[in-house]
């Protein structure tokens, strides 16, 4: 589904737990999330920090979506840390 | 009696008989002797012995592959090491059908002992199961059916493919049924090249079947949309497999392979609730996303996101399918009516969540 919506010419942003699958079938923007039952959610932490962590997970994922790509990747902590490495 | 073969057998904790989804978190754990399905296939092939079944979480293995995989290997060394009558002679995973995170580990586990041992190792699962683009070059994949119905033959290929593997027989995919690892091998025939494609081309004149002597890869990647240009006035749409609908379900989007996608409207809607909407996925522990639907689709958060001016404006509408065993042809379908639908309410950008 995301393929298609971005072969609209749509940027799309494949908030997901299990990235292997994501990346094999080809989604382009990759949010890793938090769990493959609660991807935006965190039930073990309390409320507010639960929506907290959630509200940061979608900032990054609007953040992704204005982010220039030429191939696949996926916006984890570490990517981030490595394109800084490259600066 | 003839020679036994000593097999260890991996299962997801499903098939392993430890439960279901309340178990998916299940770390790996070592058991001595055959379970569920390891119990078919001593009574289908009696050369096979199974020394002992690891059983492991679908979720554990999925979400934390590596370090999964490092505890397996530490489990498992002390199996390898057995010499003589003890020896181990073979790991055998699955079959895992169409079901994408026990694909995954099945398929990361063959890998990894094949490597770590020097044993062989052979999975089974469905053609179409997200896991065997990942691994069909390292691992054999025996062709599988797309749900447990198709447990005995899955079995029956499982085996005997490993069996002629152990044996040093040569493999080939069509014979053999397994999926192809796209390797090339020269033979020598008796019709040369040209003969062979004016035989290809008038079968194919004729109507008949013919067959290629090379099937070209399909590579389907998509070049990255452009970012969006002005995030601060783009209009987001949400898209969601994690099968958030309104309670109740009211287009009755199945619980697994779904047949459609539902279109659901968010105006006036600050956040899911529990009252308002559930997920109606299969597959998963279902619990996380019905307390809290925000938790797979997370609406309250992009809605504070809105009015705090991180983006332009929330497109009304939202669209959900579930993503539970749903063919790749299907998904592709709802892609391309969700883009259109898109397309025609000027929205910028798209956050699709998935479970």
């Amino acid at each position: 589904m995301s393929k298609q919506i971005e072969r609209a010419g749509i940027p799309v942003v494949h908030a997901c737990s299990i990235v292997p699958i994501s990346k094999t079938v080809g989604a382009n923007r990759i949010l890793p999330t938090i769990a493959i039952p609660h991807p935006f959610g965190a039930p073990n932490k309390s409320p507010e920090e639960e929506k907290k962590m959630r509200k940061e997970l979608v900032k990054k994922a609007l953040k992704a979506l204005a982010t220039p790509i030429d191939e696949q990747r996926v916006f984890s902590s570490e990517q981030k840390k490595r394109n800084l490495d490259c600066l | 009696m003839a020679h036994k073969y000593r097999v260890l057998y991996c299962l997801n904790q499903f098939f392993g008989g430890l439960g279901g989804e309340d178990k998916a978190y299940q770390p790996p754990q070592l058991h001595n002797g055959a379970r569920g399905p390891g119990m078919l296939l001593e009574k289908l092939f009696p050369e096979i012995e199974i020394a002992a079944t690891l059983v492991v979480g679908d979720n554990y293995l999925s979400e934390k592959t590596e370090e999964a995989l490092r505890e397996i290997l530490a489990l498992l060394t002390p199996c390898f090491a057995a010499a003589g009558e003890e020896k181990i002679h073979l790991l055998l995973a699955g079959p895992a059908f169409n079901a994408g995170r026990y694909g995954l580990a099945c398929g990361a586990i063959c890998q990894a002992v094949q490597e770590g041992f020097a044993i062989p190792a052979v999975t089974a699962m469905y053609p179409q199961n997200p896991a065997v683009a990942e691994y069909r070059k390292a691992v054999l994949i025996a062709k599988a059916g797309k749900d447990v119905m198709g447990m005995e033959e899955a079995l029956r290929t499982m085996a005997a493919l490993a069996l002629k593997q152990l044996n040093g027989e040569e493999l080939l995919p069509d014979q053999d049924n397994y999926i192809s690892h796209g390797q090339r091998k020269n033979y020598f025939t008796k019709k040369p090249g040209a003969h062979r494609a004016l035989d290809m081309l008038l079968q194919k004149l004729a109507g008949k079947e013919f067959h290629t002597e090379y099937i070209m890869p399909v590579f389907d990647r998509v070049q990255p949309a452009p970012p969006v240009r002005d995030i601060a006035s783009a209009r987001l749409a949400l898209v969601t497999s994690g099968g958030i609908v309104p309670r109740g379900n009211p287009d009755r989007i199945e619980a697994a392979s779904a047949s459609r996608f539902g279109i659901y409207p968010l105006k006036g809607l600050s956040a899911f609730s529990s009252a308002t909407h559930q997920t109606a996925h299969g597959g998963y522990d279902p619990t996380f996303a019905n307390d809290d639907p925000n938790r797979v689709l997370p609406l309250d958060a992009v809605r504070e996101l809105e009015s705090e001016g991180a983006f332009g404006s929330l497109h009304e509408f939202y669209y959900a399918t579930v993503g539970n065993g749903t063919s790749v042809a299907n998904a592709k379908k709802y892609g391309d009516e969700i883009a259109k639908l898109l397309l025609a309410d000027g929205v910028q950008a798209v956050i699709l969540t998935s479970t």
